[in-house]
């Protein structure tokens, strides 16, 4: 059977850097940082590193309560991206209950900061008297896309992935193969996570945190650069709209790119570690599925998250693919690691530069790793309309992602 | 605490739990039609209104015909007196 070709219409963000696509990316090509210093760290105790990159100024009130109860802070997330999204795609309302408009939205976990709320309560006498009806459903594991399918009135598939830092990569991912494949016509797709000190733990326990420029937190998160020390946190929420580039054409819709390949894999050889071959496996899967050729990349853009080990792996995975014939960059650098956020708030900012026709260089790369040297690496803005893309997107537990994009040209 | 009281009491929870307007909040105002409660919100409803008055409501029978805001004012009336 044929495919169906798959588009992008729309992107929404919330982010450390902004609550809109076009904020995030003037921000980004800027070169901003939306790290700081969160004293509120300082509380917890073994834990070294006190920089994450958080959310500002989100008044939850502006969501109905009746949506909002059932809503931990990355479920608002989720809402207000895929909002936006629907917005910038002038989707009509009439589509969202067809059962052709889908939501594919994950998370890492269920709310920690709502289940930390619920266990302090239920710990003081072991009573469960005191639970509220939300409480459910801001814990569980499809809580971000629930949400945002009822809220919205959304009536297709509900798939909620759940692959920590590829969560969102993903989506766009699955998205992309049900839409090729004529299940859904338009799926709202991403990921959300919220800031809680439990996952600057996660990471610091492995000594992958940054814990070296607490006292400079704009220079915490610097992938690829020599003086790097580890992952930022940060938070926020992507959210893209998929949609058959017929379903587009027919309504007029503005198409912002498109998905052309996709590739996800488990990489067996360790659950914390990245590996160079089982990255390399899966750009190549994600090639191939688009039918192009490594050299006909033209921008790459990276997960490098600013740990020793996983910008290293990831650089010689990307060297044994395309050698130094490919620009490079991360935005982990301005943003922190958004976790399961960063695969579609990265993929809507690159399509957004893509269409200006700059690419922002990775914050902080002042003087690139020697053990990441190999690819080219961007330490200053590029000017360039790339036609092809690569996103990768890594994530503890050996999951591999990768999308190509490729740029829309109307004619 | 004086039957006023109760009411007070009564109103200010629940406006804070459901941010309800109290201009709204009158006796004979439906809690489903009129101030937009829903049955998970009735849930949460007897929660508020065991923590505000210290009693356990939960198992009554009564609570499952309360349709209006005077319906809870009565209901918890009744409670506060049974139990001072």
């Amino acid at each position: 059977m044929a495919l169906e070709p798959v588009v992008i219409t729309g992107a929404g963000v919330i982010s450390a850097l902004g609550h809109s696509l076009e904020t995030l990316t003037s921000a980004l090509l800027r070169g901003e940082s939306g790290v700081r210093y969160v004293p509120e760290l300082e509380h917890v105790g073994g834990l070294r590193s006190r920089v994450a990159a958080l959310v500002d100024g989100i008044d939850p009130k502006q969501i109905p309560r009746r949506f909002r109860r059932s809503m931990s802070r990355m479920s608002m997330y989720a809402y207000l991206a895929s909002v936006q999204a629907l917005e910038m795609g002038a989707f009509p309302e009439e589509y969202l209950a067809n059962g052709r408009t889908g939501v594919i939205i994950g998370s890492t976990l269920g709310s920690t900061e709502t289940s930390e709320r619920f266990f302090a309560d239920y710990f003081t006498d072991h009573s469960l008297e005191r639970m509220r009806s939300g409480l459910f459903f801001q814990l569980m594991g499809h809580s971000c896309a629930a949400n945002v399918a009822q809220s919205l009135g959304i009536t297709g598939r509900v798939l909620a992935p759940a692959s920590a830092c590829a969560t969102s990569c993903q989506a766009v991912g699955y998205a992309y193969e049900q839409i090729a494949f004529g299940r859904q016509d338009a799926i709202l797709c991403g990921g959300a996570d919220e800031f809680h000190p439990l996952t600057v733990a996660t990471f610091d326990i492995l000594h992958a945190a940054s814990t070296a420029y607490n006292e400079d937190p704009q220079q915490a998160s610097r992938p690829f650069d020599a003086a790097r020390d580890g992952v930022v946190c940060g938070e926020g929420s992507g959210v893209l709209l998929l949609e058959s580039k017929k379903s587009a054409l027919q309504r007029g819709a503005p198409i912002l790119a498109e998905v052309v390949g996709f590739a996800t894999t488990s990489d067996t050889s360790s659950i914390a570690n990245p590996d160079v071959n089982a990255m390399y496996t899966c750009m190549r899967l994600a090639l191939e599925d688009a039918g192009i050729e490594a050299h006909e990349l033209e921008y790459a853009n990276a997960h490098a998250t600013s740990t020793m080990q996983g910008d290293i792996a990831e650089v010689q995975a990307l060297a044994q693919l395309f050698g130094d014939k490919v620009p490079v960059s991360s935005f982990k650098g301005h943003l922190g690691h958004t976790l399961a956020a960063s695969g579609a708030i990265e993929l809507g900012a690159t399509v957004a530069m893509m269409r200006r026709g700059e690419i922002a260089a990775t914050r902080n790369l002042h003087t690139i790793d020697p053990q990441c040297s190999g690819v080219s690496l961007l330490q200053r803005n590029l000017q360039i309309s790339p036609k092809y893309v690569l996103k990768n997107n890594f994530a503890m537990g050996g999951i591999n992602c990768t999308i190509i994009l490729r740029s829309y040209t109307h004619d | 605490m004086t039957e006023q009281e109760v009411i007070e009491l009564i109103d200010s929870s629940l406006a804070e739990e459901f941010e309800l307007e109290r201009a709204e909040m009158t006796p004979e105002a439906n809690i489903y039609e009129d101030l937009g409660l829903d049955s998970l919100d009735t849930v949460d409803m007897v929660i508020v209104l065991e923590g505000a008055f210290k009693f356990k409501i939960r198992e009554e029978e009564s609570v499952r015909a309360i349709r209006t805001l005077g319906d809870i004012h009565q209901f918890v009336l009744t409670k506060v007196a049974e139990n001072s």
